[in-house]
């Protein structure tokens, strides 16, 4: 891990209130190297928005010390800073034409008109809109505004680049290309990017960490795998990707695995994450594609549970099938689509169970 | 290209045409009532003023024959017409007598030339006491025929006597029109008057044939001029008549040729004395005064627009109220109440003198000139600015200005590179509204401006109100929405109409 010293941009107990009553990011810390790509991922209102503007200078922290490159940047003006800026709603100055508004952020650095135009020429070139140039932002699509956008932020070349939700407007199938090329970018061209959004598998494939928010917390900062796979607290693990929950009682730990006594009497194996002592309430966490019900497949001495079939549904590649399991009508397996995969019927019975470590005891 | 066809084989085009008609036809009734409307107040009361403008029919309405009279007379000759010239003034003068309609055209021909008002009065009043009565016993002497209507209505119903006596033919049946319509009178019932007789005896020294001969040799003729000059020397000054024959025509450029202040000389158009010099002068401070209250309207307007728009809305619409205030009183105790601030022993002064800026002998001078006006007036018109900029102000996103910053402009280089281009739609939208208000604006001018800062409304105001001469007022007017539309029009060059938003 670093620390805030040779960090590249790093928030040092970071505390923010807009009205004086309510904080909105509660003691913040971040640290981020150069060249990494960090998501800022949460549910709406927890306090992305309000750290990147933070950063970008349009905010002042009420607490706490905000360093790019090792220097504190709370006095620095925004124009100052040198952040390169991508709004969601793009923000294209609607007056200038696409060469103007590329061209702005070089004339105000007072740069000569044939490197202007070099650079212009460049950046255009980058986000493959070199056709585009006279162009007004209103005669642009909202994939080629978004793609300008990109590149009036990059085109001063700045360090570090923030986004706040920039593919939000778009459709699924636009947002999955400029997914892929805003990545390309950001790891070609070597440039720090913090990014935002609440679509969770923009998050998970685009970014080098991710940093879950809520209420105004980092619930976990971790690369998309480690996150997905091993969320640290329910809020996460409800966050991320599909989860089956179950509810219980700690009755037993010893070692990396502990026994869990859930609400309907049945007992589990769990991978205790964030409890401590027996007795204690948690949610245990289960992903759908780690719950096994060939018994074979399962450890001989693994706790199995009943679970009657409600639902079976055929989503081609996979099969999502929802079951009745210790007093939840909402748990789901899924089955790959494979030659030898069993097709469930409802209101069969079975049984069902996981390896330890794929089910995880957190927080209640 | 072949043609399409709907589904049952007519040209889809001919089909589409079909569906759209009712469409159309309701949309048509539904804005029916406001075409009407605008079409009743707006566009006809301007073609209305328009006309006025040019208009000039009652010179040839009321002296008909006179005007034709005129045509042979050489207005640049220095001479006063012939005898001719006389004879018709007499006859249209005694018809216009009973028509009441000689102080009418008195009126207008004295905003020509000053006196011929009450030229045309003396004369009216004097026209039936004039000597020609003389044709008239001696005819009547000659014959009793000569007396009686009927005989009169039987004669001049003849075709071969008319032609015979043109003259007299013309004159009596202005004559008999005049009796049933003034009079109220069967002109078979009425002996012709003095004229009818005069224009008989003109046609009969002419050498016409009279239905009854009589013997003139006898009468000493009658000098109508000498008649004339006897009411008023003025009628044997040339200018007199240069004036009525200029305004002749039916349609004049005189009007307007007053609105900038020039006359119709008899040699051509040329200058008014300097001291008759006032348009012109009037029209410039009009433009120029009306520029400074937009201009002040502007820079007054603007930041507190700018403040409207980015204040949270609670307290926004507090301000807000504030701006429209002064819609909320009377214009009149508006003005009222800067006449108690901004005069010489007002508010204002006394801060001034109490503060020490200005010593007590020396007070400004701020109302009953052209500060007073632009004061009162720029805080009139502030409203019709802040509104359209506000608007359109309230439509620029703040991330705007967060971008420019973050691209690296300084706080004044994103207002002015970012946010003021995206305003000057609220900007035009404003100054139209101002500006063109401003220079319709009379009433505050009037109260605060004393007589240097008065605008051209207040002199169209005064022609139509009190000196009643509604053809310059209509021509000031005219030229005044002609400045108006040339300067939209040069608005449209440099900004762009479609440049301007008054909202959304
Ligand atoms: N200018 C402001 N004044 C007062 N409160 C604000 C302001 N901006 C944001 N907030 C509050 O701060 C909290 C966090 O807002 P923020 O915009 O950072 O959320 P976010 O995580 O970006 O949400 P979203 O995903 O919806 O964009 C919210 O509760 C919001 O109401
Ligand atoms: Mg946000």
């Amino acid at each position: 891990m670093l620390d805030a010293q040779n960090a590249f941009v790093a928030f040092d107990r970071v505390q923010k209130s807009y009205d004086g009553e309510n904080l909105v990011v509660k003691d913040l810390n971040l640290s981020m190297p150069k060249g990494e790509f960090l998501t800022m991922l949460g549910p709406s209102g927890s306090g992305k928005t309000t750290c990147l503007m933070m950063l970008a200078g349009f905010e002042t922290a009420t607490h706490g010390d905000i360093t790019l490159d090792g220097v504190s940047i709370n006095n620095i003006p925004p124009h100052k800073r040198g952040i390169g800026m991508v709004f969601q709603n793009y923000a294209l100055f609607p007056h200038m034409t696409v060469a103007e508004n590329l061209s702005f952020p070089l004339e105000v650095r007072k740069m000569g008109k044939s490197t202007r135009e070099e650079k212009v020429k460049r950046a255009l070139d980058m986000v493959q809109m070199g056709d585009f140039a006279g162009r007004r932002p209103a005669q642009l699509s909202g994939g080629q505004q978004q793609r300008i956008a990109l590149a009036r932020a990059l085109v001063f070349e700045p360090e570090l680049v923030l986004m706040d939700e920039p593919l939000g407007a778009l459709d699924k199938q636009l947002r999955e290309t400029l997914q892929f090329e805003i990545t390309n970018l950001a790891h070609e061209l070597g440039i720090t990017t913090v990014y935002v959004t609440h679509d969770q598998t923009e998050a998970l494939t685009m970014s080098d960490r991710v940093a879950v928010f809520d209420d105004g917390r980092i619930q976990q900062l971790a690369p998309p795998d480690e996150l997905y796979e091993k969320p640290q607290n329910s809020f996460v693990a409800q966050f991320i990707g599909e989860n089956n929950t179950l509810e219980g009682v700690i009755q037993e730990i010893k070692g990396d695995t502990c026994i869990v006594k859930l609400d309907s009497g049945d007992t589990i194996d769990a991978l205790p994450v964030n409890v401590a002592e027996v007795g204690e309430r948690t949610k245990v966490s289960i992903r759908p594609e780690r719950v096994e019900f060939n018994r074979d497949r399962l450890h001989a001495d693994a706790h199995t549970l009943k679970a009657e079939v409600l639902e079976f549904i055929y989503m081609g590649d996979i099969f999502r099938t929802r079951l009745r399991v210790a007093g939840t009508d909402e748990f789901v397996i899924k089955t790959r689509n494979a030659p030898d995969q069993a097709r469930l019927v409802p209101g069969e019975m079975i049984e069902i169970g996981w390896m330890p470590q794929d089910c995880r005891a957190l927080d209640a | 290209m072949t043609e399409v066809l709907a589904a049952d084989g007519r040209p889809l085009k001919a089909s589409l045409n079909r569906a759209l008609r009712r469409q159309k036809l309701r949309a048509l009734a539904l804005i029916a009532p406001l075409l009407i409307f605008i079409l009743v107040s707006f566009v006809m009361p301007i073609a209305d003023m328009l006309f006025r403008s040019v208009e000039n029919e009652i010179v040839a309405d009321t002296l008909p024959r006179t005007v034709m009279a005129l045509e042979e007379w050489d207005a640049d000759s220095g001479d006063v017409p012939g005898e001719a010239v006389f004879d018709a003034l007499y006859t249209d003068m005694a018809l216009a007598n009973e028509y009441k309609t000689h102080t009418r055209l008195g009126s207008r021909l004295n905003y020509e030339l000053t006196g011929i008002s009450s030229l045309f009065r003396k004369s009216g009043r004097r026209v039936g006491r004039f000597d020609t009565d003389v044709y008239t016993d001696a005819f009547q002497d000659a014959d009793p025929a000569y007396s009686d209507p009927a005989q009169w209505a039987t004669w001049m119903a003849d075709d071969t006597i008319r032609a015979n006596l043109p003259i007299t033919a013309d004159t009596y049946d202005a004559w008999a029109q005049m009796i049933v319509e003034a009079e109220g009178d069967v002109p078979a019932e009425e002996e012709p008057w003095d004229f009818v007789y005069t224009a008989l005896y003109q046609d009969a020294t002419a050498g016409a044939d009279l239905p009854i001969g009589v013997d003139l040799s006898g009468i000493e003729p009658v000098s109508l001029s000498a008649q004339f000059a006897d009411v008023d020397e003025d009628w044997l000054d040339p200018e007199v008549w240069q004036t009525i024959k200029i305004y002749s025509p039916e349609y004049t450029n005189g009007y307007f040729l007053n609105s900038v202040d020039l006359l119709k000389g008899s040699d051509g158009i040329e200058a008014r004395p300097e001291s008759e010099q006032i348009y012109v002068t009037l029209f410039i401070r009009t433009m120029i005064m009306s520029l400074s209250i937009m201009g002040m309207c502007v820079l007054l307007g603007y930041p507190i627009a700018w403040l409207l728009a980015n204040l949270k809305d609670s307290t926004a619409n507090l301000l807000m109220i504030l701006v429209l205030l002064p819609f909320w009183t009377s214009l009149l105790v508006r003005t009222s109440a800067w006449k108690v601030l901004l005069q010489q022993q007002g508010v204002i002064n006394d801060v001034l003198v109490w503060i020490g800026l200005v010593a007590d002998d020396g007070r400004l001078q701020l109302i009953n000139n052209q500060t007073g006006t632009i004061i009162a007036m720029t805080h009139i018109l502030l409203p019709f600015m802040i509104l359209p900029l506000y608007s359109v102000m309230k439509t620029i996103p703040p991330s705007y200005l967060r971008a420019a910053k973050s691209l690296g402009a300084t706080d004044w280089t994103a207002f002015w590179r970012v946010y003021f281009p995206q305003s000057i739609p609220g900007i035009g939208a404003g100054c139209i509204l101002v500006f063109i208000l401003s220079i319709g604006y009379y009433i505050t001018p009037e109260l605060v401006g004393g007589t240097k800062g008065v605008f051209i409304s207040n002199r169209i105001a005064y022609h139509i109100s009190s000196s009643l001469n509604w053809g310059l007022a209509a021509a000031l007017g005219t030229i005044l929405l002609a400045v108006v539309l040339l300067l939209y029009w040069v608005y449209d060059r440099i900004v762009g109409i479609d440049n301007v938003k008054l909202g959304g």
